[in-house]
């Protein structure tokens, strides 16, 4: 025998199930019964930065979109400075901006959107800086453990060429998986991010 | 304030693995390519922080945040414990939310087509602050269970999903409770998903006597864990040069 270390252990993740939205997103299935819906809304007209909407549809193996998925974002602000007690960058908060967005995808077409700003470069691990990126968590029905990803932006070329994290990804094809493209609809800058469980385009998730 | 230690690596043998078959909804979903080992950055070590100005009043009374003309039917119930983590720490002022079906086992959501009536005084979710000490508590009704269709003849275990934070991002975690007793929970695929048994005796929560309140409602003690994190000594590679 040895003395026992007595940790912990980890209270084991579950799926969220096909009811998830009643938890956490209550309104999409039509009923208020908080005053406010956490995450709905990322940005106010205070907060600073350059306006972005990201959508996509999340896909199943058989290329069908997901219609029950929920998504979470977390991300820096414009500075890229993230709204926590720990970051210690010596970069401006942004009181107005939060950085975190919840939403479910469209039940009839899969469709999900976030209305938020675009984040600015975060100091990453040996100082190394990570291009701009929005950190996504995604759970449903037949996930059992939360997807970790990271969306970074198409017109970030040299960043993300330096970015400490797409270079690990070694199959260099699989980076594209990661990466949203910019377009301009009517005055507005929408990022696409479509998120392959499963399949050839299947996107890379991390274990963080 | 100065960073602390990074977090202890997620247990990937005792949560369930993407791929259970036996819960079919996994078939499509599951990824399989390997996952990517990430050491943490801050990206992975800060998340979204919530304040007690952002809940009502009623946020954590299932029993009375959605009544209309009177209580909910059904056994009446406190769920309630600490939210600790590996080290043994309470997670203070982190954010939990819970959802669950109504006595007889039927979710208020409109994908939801059993046969068991809705009640009309009963929502089914609910959200708290754990306080200092990572406490928490809720009042609700006692949740039904519901059949799948996992196989021909396949049940839910009664239960309550829960939703949790952490001061990290790389915590967030969605976990369901079960209740001490109940026949269904071994032979549930999604129970069963999880490939350490001992993994699920932590989330079957027992009937806690000292915290009923006599003559009006029971007590159930569900304690959560989320991932510890080391001490700083002797690592500074987050910061650098
Ligand atoms: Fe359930």
């Amino acid at each position: 025998m040895v003395q026992p270390l007595n940790y912990l252990r980890e209270t084991a993740s579950q799926t969220a199930g096909l009811y998830v939205h009643i938890g956490l997103i209550p309104k999409q299935v039509g009923f208020d019964i908080f005053e406010n819906q956490l995450g709905e809304t990322m940005v106010t007209p205070q907060t600073k930065g350059e306006r972005i909407t990201i959508e996509g549809r999340v896909f199943d193996a058989t290329g069908t979109p997901l219609c029950d998925v929920l998504l979470e974002i977390w991300q820096a602000n414009a500075e890229g400075r993230y709204n926590h007690p720990e970051d210690n960058q010596d970069k401006p908060v942004d009181p107005d901006f939060r950085g975190w967005g919840r939403i479910g995808s469209h039940f009839d077409t899969g469709v999900y959107r976030f209305e938020t700003i675009k984040p600015g470069v975060v100091r990453g691990r040996n100082a190394r800086a990570m291009a701009p990126h929005i950190n996504f968590w995604i759970v449903a029905r037949g996930i059992n453990i939360g997807l970790n990803t990271r969306m970074y932006f198409s017109d970030e070329t040299e960043a993300n060429a330096k970015d400490p994290v797409l270079n690990l990804i070694e199959l260099k094809k699989r980076r594209q998986t990661l990466i949203a493209d910019r377009q301009e609809r009517d005055g507005e800058v929408v990022y696409t991010f479509d998120i392959h469980l499963q399949g050839d385009q299947e996107t890379v998730f991390f274990d963080i | 304030m100065e960073p602390k230690g990074e977090y202890y690596q997620l247990d990937r043998l005792l949560h369930p693995p993407a791929l259970a078959p036996n819960y079919k909804t996994d078939v499509t979903r599951s990824y399989k390519y390997a996952l990517l080992s990430l050491q943490n950055s801050l990206s992975e070590m800060t998340g979204p922080v919530f304040g007690h100005n952002e809940l009502g009043p009623l946020d954590n009374d299932l029993i009375r945040n959605y009544a209309k003309d009177g209580d909910p039917i059904g056994q009446r119930i406190i769920v309630h414990g600490r939210v600790l983590d590996e080290n043994g720490r309470p997670v203070p002022n982190t954010l939990l939310e819970f959802w669950q079906a109504n006595a007889g086992g039927r979710y208020r959501h409109e994908k939801d087509t059993y046969l068991a009536p809705i009640d009309p005084n009963f929502g089914g979710c609910g959200r708290t602050l754990t306080n200092e000490d990572g406490y928490y508590f809720f009042r609700t009704i006692k949740s039904g269970s519901y059949p799948r269709r996992n196989f021909v003849n396949n049940w839910r275990p009664a239960d309550i999903h829960f939703s949790i934070f952490g001061p990290a991002f790389a915590q967030r975690l969605i976990a369901q409770m079960y209740f001490e007793g109940d026949p269904l929970i071994w032979s549930c695929p999604i129970v069963r998903a999880i490939p350490d048994d001992e993994a699920i005796r932590a989330l079957i929560v027992p009937l806690d006597m000292n915290a009923t309140v006599p003559l009006d409602c029971r007590a159930y003690k569900f304690d959560i864990v989320l991932r510890g994190r080391r001490s700083t000594m002797f690592e500074n590679r987050l910061e650098g040069n």
